[in-house]
């Protein structure tokens, strides 16, 4: 981040979002898949937050739930109205519609998120008309602003989705995405369908089309090497919880979570000479549904202790500023009185 | 060099059309098919506008053999047959035609909304498909005939709608559950499109092309049932002719022995119909159903 004085834009307060499981005729609910459970994060505005964790950290149903395409269970998610944080979980129809304008996303498969049987043409006119642009003009206007964005030539309206490669879909995606003027982007895994060589070009426009725009990106993704690219700061997520926050730098230099530390060490070098020592976690991540008591990462642990398998972390400050870890490793240093969770 | 941008939007814009005509003339059949059922269509509508007599009984004319001022013949009170049959045509194929769009239309809303927004709407529609595919049409028609004390088109109409949206239904249903979890479904829902856009104006065009193949041999099915009802007397009233009717004076041993044009005429009409209907919607299904591409 480069602005000193940093807004929080999102501000999202113990959200969780379980899924029910039911059983039998009538339905009864025998359990709950606990994919968000009590994530707390302030997005400030500009910034590229990046959310990493394996399959299955509940990465995906945050990025939905914080724009409401999924139903929290509990939590607030607020959102900074010319510096007045509503709390959009409460919002009507109405409101949550005109909220739409806010938040966008770009989804992670770009094949299936272009109707086929629509021209690009019709799939982008679509947006606008909802959104009350009844000029045709103005709406084809616009959609030349957005293809320009991306650089895809206007005329390219007329094709159909499968006339287009995977990059190109993304770059339409991103472009339909950019049409209401969104303030936050949320990218669910945007590059993780695409070849290497297409990643880095959309990667690269993605962070021309911000500072353009002056866009707030929330960008999901289980490619380290991806996010470090990408983002000012990181979240590292396990089993629906955040275990770690820091500054991308930080956090790639001196990162603190076991889980962290591990992962990092996974990410492969582009050279035969180096060897590196792997840190290879043992066991599984259990199930959602039945969570270990204490710390979620216990049973995987390297460094796990007596306390860690009856009592949950609380996020503690540590080391650099703004870096946050949920361990009990480490101990709230040089904070006096300020507690955040 | 530079490319003709004005040319190639026309030309990729209807490529995907061309691409599918070029596919459909392909398959022999299909093309049989589509002009045999032209064909027929169109010899109907002719002989109704041209109002031929298709009424009035020549007594004297009774039973007369095919020729003679009688292309197919005459039949047991000296009706021209092939009167007969191009206006019963023209009632047949309006009663699957109709038959078939206006149950295709109930399944498809129905359909959607069940398979749309799920839970206990999807439970209830589920429920309710069910009834109406339990209770045998013979006893409703028979039921409304006793009821209403007259039998009549409308009644017929009415019956194959509500007894002929179920599989269309079931098929619609299933689609959008399916299509309900794609991608650009969830970019509309971001977009905050209402309910009724994402299902009618987004994924109704991509459950378009079962639609479109079940309504064509929908077709058929309602013309074959038609006739089997007229046939046993529970169909169209006796003066209003259609295949199945005419077909009726078939009941009699003598007649299916002795006068043979009475009734291979208007069931050879029948089965080159119902067939050249079944080759057409196979055709379209080739063509337009992308699974099996």
């Amino acid at each position: 981040m480069t602005t000193d004085k940093k807004e929080v834009i999102f501000r999202i307060k113990d959200l969780r979002t379980w899924f029910p499981i039911t059983k039998g005729m009538f339905k009864k609910v025998v359990g709950h898949v606990k994919a968000v459970d009590g994530v707390s994060l302030d997005v400030y505005r500009g910034e590229t937050i990046g959310i990493v964790g394996e399959s299955g950290c509940g990465k995906s149903t945050f990025g939905k739930t914080a724009m409401m395409l999924e139903k929290p269970t509990s939590g607030e998610v607020l959102y900074c109205y010319d510096g007045e944080f509503k709390d959009i979980t409460k919002f009507n129809k109405e409101e949550m519609f005109e909220f739409r304008k806010k938040v966008q996303m770009v989804f992670q498969d770009p094949y299936s998120a272009l109707n086929p049987q629509k021209k690009i043409y019709s799939s982008f006119e679509e947006p606008l008309k909802v959104h009350g642009m009844t000029d045709q003009k103005e709406r084809e206007a616009t959609m030349e602003k957005v293809l320009k964005m991306v650089n895809i030539q206007p005329d390219y309206l007329m094709r159909y989705p499968h006339e287009f490669s995977g990059g190109q879909r993304q770059r339409l995606c991103i472009a339909r995405a950019l049409e209401v003027m969104p303030e936050v982007l949320i990218c669910d895994e945007p590059v993780s369908a695409l070849d290497v060589s297409i990643q880095a070009q959309v990667l690269n426009l993605m962070k021309e089309i911000q500072k353009e725009m002056n866009l707030t990106y929330l960008f999901i993704a289980h490619d380290l090497s991806v996010v470090q690219y990408m983002s000012d700061r990181i979240v590292v997520m396990y089993l629906g919880k955040i275990v770690e926050i820091a500054d991308s730098t930080a956090l790639y230099e001196e990162p603190l979570h076991p889980y962290t530390k591990a992962l990092l060490s996974a990410i492969p070098v582009a050279d035969i000479h180096i060897k590196k020592e792997r840190q290879i976690l043992e066991g599984e991540v259990p199930s959602p549904i039945h969570k270990p008591n204490g710390c979620p990462f216990h049973n995987r642990c390297p460094k796990c202790m007596e306390i860690c398998k009856t009592k949950e972390p609380d996020m503690v400050h540590y080391g650099a500023e703004g870096h946050m870890v949920a361990c009990h490793l480490y101990k709230n240093e040089e904070m006096d009185g300020e507690k955040e969770a | 060099m530079r490319v003709n941008l004005q040319e190639q939007k026309s030309t990729a814009s209807s490529s995907l059309l061309k691409k599918n005509v070029r596919k459909f003339m392909r398959n022999k059949l299909a093309v049989i098919g589509l002009f045999v059922v032209v064909l027929m269509t169109i010899a109907c509508i002719i002989g109704a506008i041209a109002g031929v007599d298709y009424n009035t009984p020549v007594l004297t004319e009774m039973k007369k053999a095919p020729g003679n001022g009688h292309l197919f013949g005459t039949d047991t009170i000296g009706r021209d047959l092939f009167a007969r049959v191009l206006i019963g045509g023209c009632y047949s194929i309006l009663i699957g035609v109709f038959c078939a769009v206006l149950s295709s239309v109930i399944g498809a809303v129905l359909g959607a909304v069940a398979g749309f927004f799920g839970g206990k709407t999807d439970a209830i529609l589920v429920r309710v498909s069910e009834i109406f595919q339990a209770f045998p049409q013979l006893v409703l028609v028979m039921m409304l005939v006793a009821i209403v004390n007259k039998r009549g088109l409308t009644n017929l109409l009415f019956i194959f709608v509500v007894t002929g949206w179920m599989t269309t239904f079931r098929m619609v249903r299933n689609e959008y559950m399916s299509l309900k979890g794609e991608t650009y479904v969830k970019v509309c829902e971001a977009f905050g499109m209402s309910g009724n856009n994402i299902m009618f104006k987004q994924i109704l065009p991509n459950v378009m092309s079962p639609i479109i193949v079940s309504t064509t041999t929908n077709v058929a099915f309602f013309i074959l049932q038609e006739a089997s009802l007229s046939f046993i007397g529970l169909g169209v009233a006796d003066s209003t002719p259609t295949w199945g009717n005419i077909l009726n004076a078939a009941k009699s041993i003598s007649i299916v022995t002795d006068q043979w044009w009475i009734w291979v005429f208007p069931g050879l009409a029948i089965s080159l119909f119902v067939l050249a209907i079944n080759f057409l919607g196979d055709g379209l299904r080739d063509v337009l159903d992308a699974k099996q591409q």
